[in-house]
């Protein structure tokens, strides 16, 4: 009997999710064993016209990372999602938009007047690249960008969410421990749209420093203080993530003493982890007095950026008047 | 001729002194404009500020959030940390190109029927000014472009 | 005009592509190779606190982000005038060497590596790590996945994670590491020094011995004499982490060094309608095209620019590789981008080395690792060698440390025009007259590449080692004449 078929892609990504496989080291000879891998750009060498002759559903699994950033990306979700029985969200780019999304801030033609008119581009006549550009040899095209980062759900159905910035390397040595116990009739998968290898709280569960309950009257830049090492960053005025994001870290940052970037995204039931966030932030505020508020307001300079940091394609609004516009 | 625009305002109130404002206004026969659609919590300090962002995605193109007044709170001091989320949460949506002008927290007691009525006015008046926000049209608009990509991308190119 | 287009190249960010088209005798025309995604970073970090650029611009490649963390990091301590405490600049300076041990590792095994090992002209399947392991023996897998858990686990205690370092700030680190930490991490360095003395002698035994491979590293085919560029200490040795960045003409004469704020004086980029990517140049000499030679602007940053770049190595071991590398090679400068391979090893030498070093240097696990900023931020540059060239974050703030404005030119950015050189002649060299080897070519235009280790968007870069290419031949009419297939 012939192995089930394995698949996984990457779109608007930096390759950190190819990295994090790898680095379960051998686990991936696990996947090896158990699968037949089809389809995968960064480590085996099919391509995207093999995956077009297979049979739809004919791949069991789909790893797929990377945000919707241009047509081509857009392109290869829906073939590989014609071809698979399940295909995963995997890493914060698929599920959320990720850091591509912070471009949802901005409109597309500012994106590209800044990229080609920085101090060291020498461009005198304003050239920007162009989709289609007739040289004197002939035409050649490159992919048309979207004015908005999408996630992979806002283009094709999705079954699994697998979050992170990278997942970490030991929630996916899970995740592939289960989906071959299954294969194997030891297990069963869990509900379609379920958020798989990552935990059910937050990051301050999983969090070591204490919690007081106390409230603060600043909020403080990570550069400007020394924080105590035992005590919740919040409640020392750093801007930490962990409230309003979903834990499967282990809180590797704040146990680095760095706040939580949020990069696993909302915790389950959440529709929006930013205004969960900003719930929690708000709520720590030692003031009544709305002036004094919007002084300690103050101290947090980019509540977008900094509350939707890997989040912006996922959230509620997903992208500024600007960026809708085109 | 376009249809004048009509803005739609999702209000919330709490329970206690601002539904009973509100209340107080349509039984005193005080006219506030029929934009506003009121949910009412069983305190401001309920408000989530994912509701706001919820009524601003699906349509809405202002939104009037109430409570009672500082110090009245019937859950002691729930109400101050409303008032730090809608400060808060102005400075985000203004990241996001949403005025300020288009959110507005009132304290208003179940007395202040005539004053609910008025600011009331006042906040659909200055949403008319803006014009409509129309976020719901965008991520349509998002999702036809979408579709019609999806037209042509099914075959690879060789 | 007859076309043929290379499309898509995979282990590429999105979609790859390069067109060749072939004048009325049949020969090359001219060559496109074009880079088709723009992420806008430069734009969206706009408004971002600045001591979020360690976090953000990790994200800019997850294969080498702890090269962007280095650079954002360092652009950060410039930004408030800060001068980090010496055991900050070692503890980053350490996680560095590690990391360049795992990068290199991972590109000379999986990538470069198999067309030497298993040979140009071996059958494809054989061709990839899994082929390496099968011809040098079980163990020697082993070892690769030791020397990059190695790397990963140093990269862990002092970045706090694995993949997308977290600890690099504005004056410092938010951590330091424990005497226990060091001890671990100073036995990691111990085992990588031999195996990069390992990996050198496979590369001597396999490579150097075999009269073939000599003569295709010393061959035309690869040649490009371009003027190199890479960061140097005070004595001018090779530095991954800080120093002057050395510019040396085709000759290999040293034309000047420039401190990371003056680089706007010595490199410009020129936009091209057809590509997201810019080409970068030696503003000094100016933009004359795709061109070798001393008149054109063209440079390249790779470890073989490194070396050239520099007088030598600043650890013993790896020393004595660079002298022994250029007297086999015939002095310098050397241009035959193969050699980039060798050049790669003997850093995998001085990466481990520094590594011992810097484990050993008794300050390592000292609490000093934070300067705390007193003046108010302004504008500064950060300058770091990533693996794969020469990186530079250039920021400025507002007085509260708001970015206003931001400029990157990242490692394989610097080397966009020399790989589109090196594909040009590579196509010049097997096609002519119309004639076209299909499995030949597309192997050596995929060894142009590899020499490079390029990362547009971290591709190209991880486990087995090729470029799956598909080429379609097309009549003027656009019509498909033939298409050809390698690892497809």
């Amino acid at each position: 009997m012939s192995k089930p078929k394995f698949a996984m892609y990457w779109s608007a990504s930096c390759g950190g999710c190819e990295i994090a496989v790898l680095n379960t080291h051998e686990k991936i000879l696990d996947v090896d064993a158990n699968f037949d891998v089809v389809f995968w750009p960064v480590a085996m060498d099919a391509k995207y016209k093999d995956v077009q002759a297979m049979e739809d559903k004919s791949i069991l699994l789909t790893l797929f990372n990377g945000a919707i950033r241009n047509d081509e990306n857009e392109h290869i979700a829906r073939l590989l999602r014609r071809k698979s029985q399940l295909l995963v969200a995997f890493g914060a780019c698929a599920t959320e938009g990720g850091i591509p999304a912070l471009a949802n801030l901005s409109d597309k033609q500012s994106i590209f007047d800044t990229a080609f008119n920085t101090i060291s581009t020498e461009n005198p006549n304003h050239i920007l690249p162009q989709t289609r550009w007739t040289m004197p040899e002939g035409e050649i095209t490159i992919p048309e960008m979207y004015p908005v980062v999408k996630t992979l759900e806002q283009v094709v159905p999705v079954d699994y969410y697998m979050p992170g910035c990278p997942p970490e390397s030991h929630q996916i040595a899970a995740v592939i421990d289960l989906v071959i116990q299954v294969l194997q009739g030891k297990a069963e998968l869990p509900p379609k749209g379920a958020v798989i290898g990552a935990g059910a709280s937050t990051v301050c569960e999983e969090c070591q420093r204490a919690r007081n309950e106390k409230k603060i009257t600043q909020f403080v830049r990570i550069q400007d203080i020394k924080p105590d090492p035992t005590l919740c960053l919040l409640e020392q005025g750093v801007l930490c993530n962990g409230p309003a994001t979903r834990g499967g870290c282990g809180a590797a940052c704040p146990t680095a003493s760095m706040p939580c970037v949020g990069c696993y995204g909302a915790t389950d039931g959440a529709m929006d982890q930013g205004a969960r966030l900003l719930s929690a932030v708000a709520s720590v505020i030692d003031a009544r007095d709305p002036k004094q508020v919007e002084q300690i307001l103050d101290g947090i300079p980019d509540p977008a950026g900094m509350f939707y940091r890997f989040g912006m394609s996922g959230s509620l609004l997903r992208a500024s008047k600007d960026a809708w516009k085109g | 001729m376009p249809d004048k625009f009509e803005p739609l305002i999702i209000g919330f109130t709490c329970n206690w002194c601002s539904y009973r404002a509100a209340d107080m206004a349509g039984l005193g026969r005080m006219k506030y404009p029929p934009n506003l659609r009121l949910i009412r919590l069983m305190c401001s300090g309920r408000l989530d500020p994912t509701f706001v962002l919820k009524a601003f995605a699906d349509g809405a193109d202002g939104v009037l959030i109430s409570g009672c007044h500082p110090g009245d709170c019937h859950y002691l001091e729930q109400n101050y940390k409303t008032q730090s989320r809608y400060l808060l949460l102005t400075r985000l949506l203004a990241s996001f190109g949403i005025e300020p002008q288009r959110i507005k927290l009132i304290w208003a007691s179940a007395a202040e029927g005539a004053y609910f009525a008025e600011q009331a006015t006042q906040i659909v008046e200055q949403v008319r000014a803006l014009g409509p926000l129309n976020w719901h049209t965008r991520r349509t608009l998002a999702k036809a472009q979408s579709e019609q990509l999806s037209q042509g991308l099914e075959e690879v190119p060789a | 005009m007859q076309r043929i287009t290379i499309d898509p190249i995979t282990r590429l960010e999105g979609h790859g592509k390069i067109e060749i088209f072939l004048n009325d005798e049949g020969d090359v025309a001219n060559t496109y190779f074009q880079i088709p995604e723009l992420r806008g970073f430069e734009r969206f970090c706009v408004g971002r606190p600045v001591e979020e650029m360690p976090v953000l611009t990790g994200r800019i490649c997850g294969v080498c982000p702890e090269a962007h963390h280095m650079a954002a990091a360092k652009a950060c301590d410039a930004v408030y005038h800060l001068d980090p405490p010496r055991p900050a600049k070692l503890l980053r300076e350490l996680l560095y060497s590690a990391f360049y041990v795992t990068d290199h590792t991972t590109h000379f095994y999986a990538l470069g590596g198999p067309d030497f090992v298993m040979g140009p002209d071996a059958p494809v399947a054989e061709r990839n790590i899994l082929g390496v392991i099968h011809k040098v023996g079980l163990e020697i897998g082993g070892k690769v996945i030791q020397a990059r858990r190695a790397g990963h686990t140093v990269i862990e205690m002092i970045g706090g994670r694995k993949v997308h370092p977290c600890t690099s700030i504005p004056g410092g680190l938010s951590k330091g590491i424990t005497e226990e930490q060091r001890v671990e991490i100073e036995k990691l360095g111990r085992w990588a020094i031999e195996f990069a003395q390992f990996s050198l002698k496979l590369f001597g035994d396999i490579v150097l011995s075999n009269k073939a491979y000599v003569d295709l590293v010393l061959g035309d085919a690869y040649m490009h004499r371009t003027y190199s560029i890479g960061t140097v200490d005070a004595n001018n040795k090779v530095n991954f982490y800080d120093g002057l960045v050395s510019v040396v003409d085709p000759e290999g004469k040293r034309i000047g060094k420039y401190a990371p704020h003056e680089y706007p004086d010595w490199i410009a980029e020129r936009v091209e309608p057809w590509t997201y990517l810019k080409f970068p140049y030696l503003k000094k000499i100016g933009w004359n095209g795709f061109t070798d030679g001393v008149e054109s602007g063209v440079y390249s940053a790779t470890p073989l620019s490194r070396l050239n770049a520099a007088d030598g190595m600043a650890t013993p071991l790896a020393q004595a590789e660079y002298d022994k590398f250029y007297n086999a090679l015939g002095g310098k400068p050397v241009h035959q981008r193969l050699a980039t391979h060798w050049a790669r090893l003997i850093e995998l030498l001085y990466a481990a080395e520094r590594w011992v070093e810097l484990a050993t240097d008794p300050e390592i696990t000292s609490d000093n690792f934070r300067a705390i900023p007193t003046e108010t931020p302004t504008e500064g540059v950060g300058i770091v060698e990533a693996p794969r060239g020469t990186l530079t974050h250039h920021y400025w703030t507002d007085e509260r440390g708001i970015l206003t404005k931001v400029n990157l030119i990242v490692g394989t950015t610097n080397n966009y025009a020399p790989i589109s050189m090196s594909i040009k002649k590579a196509a010049a060299s097997f096609i002519k007259k119309g004639t076209i080897v299909s499995e030949g070519m597309l192997n050596r235009v995929e060894m142009a590449f590899r020499a490079y280790d390029p990362c547009f968007g971290c591709a190209t870069h991880s486990f087995p080692g090729q470029m799956p290419l598909q080429v379609t031949v097309r009549d003027a009419r656009g019509e498909v004449v033939e298409v050809l297939k390698q690892h497809c």
